[in-house]
């Protein structure tokens, strides 16, 4: 393999593993955006939405097509975000911030291990979606890896459309902007949140549908460390910006992928983890974040 | 406050009489096994056949010790696969539920830091599965640990047949090797196979790692493709080996996979399917060749528990087999009497073929056998003879 389509071949991995960190960290930065609050339940789930479709494949008896069980997927992972959020975060919202971090935590934890004590050992996804593979000049792509790619694309911009161009996407970014103001103005500020989690966590149940077909072992502990990946993507990209968690996404990936590609493995979390710490420390608030602005 | 003291003396009361339930005499054995987290299956293996061999003992009146018969009582726990808490558990069993000896952790990552713990607390230590020689190794390098002892080859061994059997059956000159380094069994055996394959006059031309937890090994594979080796040893566990096997073949690689022992879940078929089809692996032993002895452990094995045993069932069975014996010679339930008597044992003949130790050594010299997953079952390939 020469050189050059080596790092083609790199460069199409970390495309697909940074638009599964992307989707993810958007459901981060959405809710830190109208709740000033890091839902780290978040990864959990990411995990559930693995384990919906294999409920879901298994409890329907005819074979269903490929994107249905995507909806389906996100629609019962949306309706359990906005249940977390309305159970767990909405008596918590005048409290201090760490409390709500902290029934953040427990919550993501207590899906955890009720998953983990209903399915202990790993399970196979089922097969939704038969891969071929392409070669040309050198590179093989897996028509997976494009549909992966190009799901997570379409879904990303699918968000960008609903934040600027619809009236509830132009509530939420009025309450990451002012949330004391809002309610004032007649907006039913509840509603947006319960909104704004819901198609936070129908991202993330899609990225774990989308991850469970990609690397198909699902485990009960599998949104752990994606989930903590996807927040630091989160963070660089700039915590409470949408186009931020995208960018911060693939960048965590292509850092990986590349960190790879060109030293040895072992370092890998060591390189990417201090370049993501020098990112920060240049810039705090990560790449297209904007500090937090005192008003009087 | 008064009702909170009551409270208090009332709950502090039921701890103590929910703590002196058990006042019949027995053969205590702890049982460290990872229930939960990334292998359950070798966990589940093991605790089967350790209730299987506590229920044949008890069935004919427990064991004679010193003249009078005790029953055996398992006390299980689970240490999820980490190790901070397999020693957790470790302490647990040694230091509060008393255990006579303690059989497991089944990960070397695992039975590393337990051992020490059993080393410390001078318990009888016996693990079924562990491969990595730091197991019973002092942490220090100097000599062998008194108290542990294992039921299995070490890596030494199995990277010596591995190498070999890469050598001289698959005429491979070259291999890459692609490992999880934050766990013990996989990162010795990679690098033990390293040492002995270049020894050989071997190249390993890819030495790749990632890190527990991985799922994407897409990077990594591709500079293994980009290096073009003969073979590709993969030493994870039964959970990461399937996935790696897939990305390889989705990247277009198809060199044939080997295996270390820690393969040996049945679980890997289910899991791996098409992908992992092929692929060869050493094992402590094969349903193909077995000797009587094994027969009818897999024949009662399968009765009870509906399906065949694996090979952490059956060096479980032989650890409790050989804990037993030595509780039998001991004469008395005494960790030091056992610890003395478990050294003594030259010899055991158990499922898994037999076990011969040296004077000093807790780890047996005995047989591997190298298998190969075909139509969705391992099939004996080859001996590896030490």
């Amino acid at each position: 393999m020469g050189e050059h389509v080596q790092y083609a071949q790199q460069a199409i991995n970390a495309i697909q593993l940074g638009s599964i960190y992307a989707l993810i960290a958007l459901g981060y930065s959405m809710v830190y955006g109208v709740l000033t609050m890091i839902n780290f339940a978040h990864g959990d789930l990411f995990m559930l939405g693995a384990f919906a479709c294999l409920l879901i494949v298994a409890l329907i008896p005819f074979q269903l097509p490929f994107v249905v069980v995507l909806l389906l997927v996100m629609i019962v992972i949306g309706l359990s975000g906005a249940l977390i959020e309305r159970l767990a975060y909405r008596p918590l919202r005048n409290a201090p911030r760490v409390s709500a971090i902290i029934t953040a935590l427990g919550c993501g934890l207590l899906i955890e291990n009720t998953t983990l004590s209903l399915s202990p050992y790993a399970r196979p996804m089922p097969q939704l979606f038969t891969s071929t593979s392409y070669h040309f000049a050198g590179l093989t792509i897996s028509s997976l890896q494009i549909m992966i790619i190009g799901i997570s694309i379409v879904l990303m911009v699918a968000l960008d459309l609903f934040i600027r161009r619809t009236k509830y996407g132009m509530a939420m970014r009025a309450i990451s902007f002012d949330s004391r103001t809002v309610p004032l103005l007649g907006i039913p500020v509840n509603r947006v949140i319960s909104i704004t989690f819901f198609v936070g966590a129908a991202l993330g149940g899609a990225a774990g549908m989308l991850y469970g077909i990609a690397y198909p072992i699902v485990t009960a502990n599998m949104g752990v460390l994606i989930g903590w990946k996807a927040f630091v993507a989160a963070v660089i990209g700039g915590i409470g910006s949408i186009r931020g968690a995208v960018l911060g996404g693939f960048i965590l990936g292509g850092v990986e992928v590349l960190s790879v590609a060109f030293l040895p493995s072992t370092y890998r979390d060591l390189i990417a983890y201090s370049l993501l710490l020098v990112i920060l420390i240049f810039l705090p608030n990560g790449i297209l974040g904007k500090p937090p602005v005192q008003k009087v | 406050m008064t009702k909170f003291f009551s409270l208090a003396g009332v709950s502090l009361t039921l701890a103590m009489l929910a703590g002196c339930g058990d006042s019949t005499p027995s053969a205590k054995i702890g049982l460290n096994v990872e229930l939960t987290g990334e292998m359950p299956a070798v966990g589940a293996s093991a605790k089967n056949a350790a209730e299987l061999y506590a229920e044949q003992v008890n069935a004919a009146g427990g064991l004679d010790v010193g003249g009078q018969k005790f029953p055996i009582k398992l006390v299980i726990a689970d240490n999820a696969a980490k190790a901070d808490q397999a020693s957790a558990v470790a302490q647990r069993l040694i230091a509060q539920d008393n255990v006579l000896a303690m059989v497991g952790p089944n990960a070397s990552s695992c039975a590393i830091p337990a051992s020490s713990i059993a080393e410390a607390l001078k318990c009888p230590m016996i693990s079924p599965w562990s491969t990595n020689p730091k197991t019973t190794l002092n942490a220090d390098g100097n000599g062998s640990k008194q108290y542990v002892f294992r039921a299995c080859f070490t890596d030494t061994f199995q990277a010596r047949v591995l190498a070999k059997f890469v050598m001289n059956n698959l005429k491979a000159k070259t291999a890459a090797v692609l490992y999880d380094v934050a766990s013990e069994a996989p990162n010795g055996q990679a690098n033990l196979f390293r040492e002995t394959f270049e020894k050989d006059g071997g190249k390993v031309v890819s030495f790749e790692t990632y890190t527990t937890g991985d799922r994407d090994f897409s990077a990594q594979l591709t500079k293994i493709k980009a290096a073009n080796p003969d073979v590709i040893f993969l030493p994870a566990y039964y959970n990461d080996a399937p996935l790696i096997a897939q990305q390889a073949r989705r990247l277009g690689i198809t060199v044939p996979f080997v295996g270390s022992d820690a393969w040996s879940s049945p679980e890997i078929i289910k899991l791996g399917g098409a992908d992992i089809e092929g692929s060869y692996f050493c094992n402590h032993y094969s349903t193909d060749i077995a000797t009587p002895v094994a027969q009818k452990f897999m024949a009662d094995y399968q009765a009870k528990y509906n399906q065949a045993p694996d090979d952490v069932a059956a060096l479980t069975y032989d650890a409790m087999g050989f804990l037993g014996q030595a509780i039998k010679d001991a004469g008395k339930l005494d960790r030091q009497a056992v610890r003395d008597a478990l050294s003594k044992i030259a010899k055991f003949d158990g499922v898994t073929g037999s076990l011969q130790f040296q004077p000093g050594s807790g780890d047996p010299i005995k047989s591997a056998v190298i298998l190969q997953i075909k139509d969705g079952k391992f099939v004996w390939v080859a001996n590896g003879a030490p």
